[in-house]
């Protein structure tokens, strides 16, 4: 299922680790998805003269993570930030269609914290923790009905299976509007048609 | 390199008996249990003899017992089949949260057709509280499901105690019972069932093997329309030699069953116990007391499900994850979300399964291998870092 290449870098993984005194920080994605990245920066010259990286997630993650680390060492700030997901997982030999979305938090996660440097040494207030916090209830990935992955922008409504969807206000999973409980907690859900009975039709929402 | 395999949940390897059973009918023994002839003859006895051996394994009338191609088309036969066959007096469905998707899909596909549903939750450890699926039951509700055990976290539900809510309230009650058959005893009298999945992969049986009892009486639909075969409810020939293997697997599992109980549990235990005592951060999922005698399932903190199987097949070492990454859609497990845990402890699910044969070697390989791999991937660990972060301040 992995190239030799994603093993590799798996089972060995490249600059992995924290730099205390990092210029740049940066971190992407939410255990909700499966993966979440921190990546730290050391910059001399314009350059990054050291890169690292933490990562909770699957064998691709951390491949990803690795071969990011690795292609961005030595390159300029500019260079760095041309890295693009599709070189990354190009770079990996391929990964399987269903973990593209590993590769795209990769580079995310080092520009993250090429802009948090530069964010700082224009004094400015750096956004990157904030956002990500604001990502941990982000926990949208696939349809829970049919398992088609969900895209940011659709996320109250399955283009596969246009089930239109509601949040829990208990686990943030999402449940079919309409529905008495939540389908990853069990928790009740829309206190509006809760006691109504489930009379046929509901189905439809 | 040694392999040790602790994923049964995934497939059991098929009992040499049962491989020696089915040989002749991948051999000469080809006919059409449909045809007349000497050959058909000898096919249709072959399948009966395998159908008693499947009723006896569940305590089931023979006739009543149906083959499919195994635990997917047994749900879908059971939901589809059950809830079309008694449309005319309700369109309203009632299963557990923690169900097989091909029984949540199945749902789905009900739904399609203008069927509604109640989910109905589970607690902690995985349980279905009877009185739940009480207050779940309308006018409209014509079948309720809810399965005998889960594979993921090995948890054994309250069926006969479920069956009797279903009973007193005259609505059907099916239970797929695709983890539990040939592993726990079963008897679908004494559970009260009005329909029960089943599938020989799960009991040391071919795979692509399955059945549905239904109870007699009881109207159910076809899924797959056809000839007469499996009394009008199943079309298509008879997969024989499968069949066969399956029937000699369930009357190897019925005979063999208390003794192979004896031997997995204090494996079982042994392992539920050592690893999270060795391991910090590991919690056991799903239900100490009502498991499955071959199931220990946990949840690593601060690490993902795909990683650790990754990692421990390097070693020679096969379990399963219900975690987001090893799903192909990456979605966290719908069964332990159910039971209240968080996203991130989801995904360092872990399940290793016992099979027929494993014994304290295999564990202890296990025990051996295991932490280190955590403590790797927790060095690269970004919520284990904030945790320790925390932790210190």
């Amino acid at each position: 299922m992995y190239s030799d290449k994603v093993m590799d870098h798996f089972a060995n993984p490249r600059n992995v680790g924290v730099l205390a005194d990092a210029d740049g920080v940066g971190q992407v994605g939410n255990p909700v998805c499966g993966d979440m990245m921190t990546f730290y920066i050391k910059v001399e010259d314009g350059r990054l003269a050291d890169v690292k990286f933490q990562t909770f997630g699957c064998g691709a993650a951390i491949a990803v993570s690795s071969m990011v680390s690795e292609m961005a060492k030595g390159k300029t700030l500019d260079e760095a930030m041309a890295i693009t997901n599709e070189l990354v997982a190009e770079e990996l030999g391929g990964l399987p269609k269903n973990k593209m979305h590993c590769s795209n938090l990769g580079a995310d996660a080092l520009h993250e914290a090429i802009k948090n440097y530069r964010d700082k040494k224009a004094g400015r207030e750096t956004a990157a923790q904030a956002v990500a916090h604001d990502h941990e209830h982000e926990d949208v990935c696939a349809c829970p009905y049919c398992e088609t992955s969900l895209e940011e922008e659709d996320k109250t409504v399955c283009r596969a299976c246009r089930v239109e969807f509601e949040e829990c206000p208990a686990c943030g999973g999402i449940t079919k509007k309409g529905e008495a409980v939540c389908l990853h907690c069990g928790k009740p859900l829309g206190a509006k048609d809760r006691g109504t009975g489930r009379g046929p039709g509901q189905g439809d929402a | 390199m040694k392999r040790t395999y602790l994923d049964h949940i995934a497939a059991t390897p098929l009992r040499a008996e049962a491989r020696e059973a089915m040989l002749p009918f991948l051999g000469g023994t080809f006919g059409n249990p449909q045809s007349l002839h000497a050959a058909g003859r000898e096919a249709l006895e072959a399948l009966e003899a395998a159908r008693g051996e499947v009723a006896e394994l569940i305590g089931a009338p023979a006739p009543e017992v149906h083959f499919v191609s195994g635990g997917t088309e047994a749900n879908n036969f059971a939901l589809k089949g059950l809830a079309l066959g008694q449309q005319s007096r309700g369109r309203h469905v009632v299963v557990s949260a923690i169900e097989h998707s091909s029984v949540l899909n199945s749902v789905k596909a009900l739904e399609r057709l203008g069927f509604t549903s109640t989910l109905v939750p589970v607690d902690r450890d995985g349980r279905v509280d009877p009185g739940d699926v009480a207050k779940a039951l309308t006018k409209e509700t014509v079948l309720v499901s809810v399965m005998t055990a889960n594979s993921e976290v090995g948890t054994v539900q309250p069926v006969a105690e479920i069956a009797a809510v279903c009973r007193s309230r005259s609505v059907l009650f099916h239970t797929d019972a695709v983890a539990a058959a040939g592993n726990i005893p079963l008897d679908v009298k004494a559970l009260g069932v009005d329909a029960l999945s089943l599938a020989g992969d799960q009991f040391y049986g071919p795979k692509g093997t399955g059945a549905l009892f239904v109870r007699k009486g009881v109207r159910i639909l076809p899924l797959l329309d056809g000839g007469v075969q499996e009394g009008g409810r199943r079309g298509g020939t008879e997969n024989v030699a499968g069949i066969v293997g399956l029937g000699k697997a369930a009357a190897l599992a019925k005979a063999e069953m208390a003794a192979r109980t004896e031997a997995l549990v204090p494996l079982r235990d042994r392992l539920l116990d050592a690893l999270p005592a060795k391991v910090e951060h590991v919690v056991v999922t799903g239900s100490r007391a009502a498991r499955l005698p071959h199931h220990a399932s946990f949840c690593v903190e601060f690490v993902e499900g795909e990683a650790m199987l990754l990692f421990l097949d390097m070693k020679g070492v096969a379990a399963s994850s219900g975690s987001a990454c090893t799903s192909k859609a990456l979605k966290a497990s719908h069964v332990l979300l159910a039971m209240g845990l968080d996203h991130a402890t989801a995904q360092g699910s872990l399940v290793f399964s016992l099979i027929d044969g494993s014994t304290g070697a295999d564990i202890d390989t296990l025990l051996e291998v295991f932490p280190p791999i955590v403590e790797r991937l927790r060095a690269m660990s970004p919520l284990y870092t904030q945790y320790l972060k925390e932790r210190g301040a």
